[in-house]
């Protein structure tokens, strides 16, 4: 489905951009990909988001939108079919809070657990799992937490299943384990095997890699 | 359209926002009071991931964060709509709802709830938000055009908190010269009826916010 020249600026280590690309492949919509080198940012990108000079912005036609979870919903809007929301506004205003609690709660949690050591790592720690355990309830026994198929939820939330267990071997200790929070543990294995995210994933190695750097880099900063 | 409460607290600007939105649209709703230093137990059910006000229940359906409730509110009360219809111009307002949450309503309540250094570059992060504000609104009556809309609601605790805060906690913030276009907006914006009307008054938002710094400051040269 041609999309009116559809353009995603990204990079490729970010889960943020990896949740419009899901969104994107979901409702079959082409787009150019244009890869930013963060350290030097292309005149475009500035232009495009001058706020927040960041990836991933989405540019249709000339007009550019940035904040992945606007874009997401900009594109469920835009592209009717295959709807990432649920059509229900209670049932969306819940996707929208789990959704949420993802970025605000989850996202500092696990970046605390990477970016940390000793005492402070281990706090963050169990932040993380307490707000994997309240996600868990989110789930409410569905295979997503889109029902059936992924939804807003899991379009937004679906990266944690690929980065924990790189930062589990990063980091050297288990954050999810299948005794304690059973459910997320299936939710991991059930986004990892579904199509449209098998075949965008990042290659694990380079992440490693480069998620190796960035934490002797935290590490080394906060000394 | 059935049974509406809103659990709210008076000074919270929060609360304000939510009650704006259904004033706007001239839906009648029940507000319940809620002190925050002892919460009840319907606020705690209703609320538990976060056990935080506002929280809105339809039919005893309770839906919580502020934006949230906002946008279940346009989609379930579809007249007098605050967001605009076209995609791109909601995922825009969207864009400035989040900025002015996650970057100015933050920033501002860190810096006067904090000293010294912390203060410091929470204030810097404010002002620096509020350039880019001044910028958005140059020109505009309302961030959308000729009529408000979606984010002079959201940002409307800026025009009335911020100058409290500037005159208890002397934080220099919403000066007219450094900001003419956007100290216009907030002047306008609170003069608009069914805000007007729905905002604590002025002299009572002093005394207690004057309390709040008291104590701050006590407990800081208690140390």
């Amino acid at each position: 489905m041609a999309g009116e020249g559809v353009k995603l600026f990204g990079m490729w280590a970010s889960p943020y951009v990896l949740r419009v690309i899901w969104a994107l492949k979901l409702k079959g919509i082409e787009y150019e990909y244009i890869e930013e080198d963060l350290s030097n940012k292309s005149p475009l990108l500035l232009q495009y988001n001058s706020v927040y000079k960041k990836v991933p912005v989405l540019v249709y036609g000339q007009k550019p939108v940035a904040e992945s979870l606007v874009i997401i919903e900009f594109i469920d809007e835009m592209w009717k079919h295959n709807p990432i929301l649920p059509e229900d506004p209670y049932e969306r205003a819940m996707a929208r809070f789990w959704a949420k609690f993802v970025e605000e709660k989850f996202i500092p949690a696990i970046f605390g657990t990477f970016s940390k050591l000793g005492e402070e790592q281990e706090k963050f720690m169990e932040e993380a799992k307490k707000n994997l355990r309240i996600l868990e309830e989110g789930l409410q026994g569905k295979k997503f937490f889109g029902g059936e198929t992924i939804g807003f939820v899991d379009v937004v939330g679906g990266w944690i299943a690929y980065w924990v267990p790189v930062i589990e071997e990063i980091i050297g200790i288990k954050i999810v384990e299948e005794e304690s929070l059973p459910l997320i543990n299936k939710w991991f294995k059930d986004i990892l095997d579904f199509n449209i995210v098998k075949e965008s994933l990042p290659p694990r190695d380079k992440l490693v890699a480069l998620q190796k750097v960035y934490r002797e880099m935290l590490l080394g900063s906060s000394a | 359209m059935g049974e509406l409460k809103l659990l709210g607290a008076s000074l919270s600007p929060f609360t304000c926002r939510v009650e704006w939105a259904l004033k706007f649209k001239g839906i009648e709703y029940e507000f319940i009071y809620e002190d925050v230093t002892n919460k009840s137990p319907l606020l705690l059910n209703s609320n538990p991931v976060h056990k935080k006000i506002p929280v809105l229940l339809h039919n005893g359906k309770p839906i919580a964060e502020s934006l949230i409730i906002l946008e279940y509110i346009e989609e379930t009360w579809k007249t007098d709509p605050l967001l605009p219809q076209d995609p791109y111009e909601k995922a825009m307002a969207r864009f400035w709802a989040k900025f002015i949450d996650e970057k100015c309503s933050d920033g501002v309540r860190t810096a006067f709830f904090s000293l010294g250094e912390e203060r410091e570059k929470a204030i810097a992060v404010v002002l620096e938000t509020l350039k880019i504000l001044n910028e958005e609104i140059k020109g505009k009556k309302f961030f959308e055009g000729e009529t408000i809309g979606f984010v002079d609601v959201v940002a409307g605790l800026l025009a009335h908190w911020l100058p409290v805060f500037d005159e208890v906690a002397e934080m220099n913030l919403l000066i007219e010269e450094r900001f003419p276009s956007f100290h216009a907006w907030s002047e306008n914006i609170i003069s608009i009826p069914f805000i007007k009307e729905n905002i604590p008054p002025r002299d009572k938002m002093v005394v207690a916010f004057s309390g709040f710094r008291k104590k701050l400051l006590a407990a800081a040269t208690n140390k």
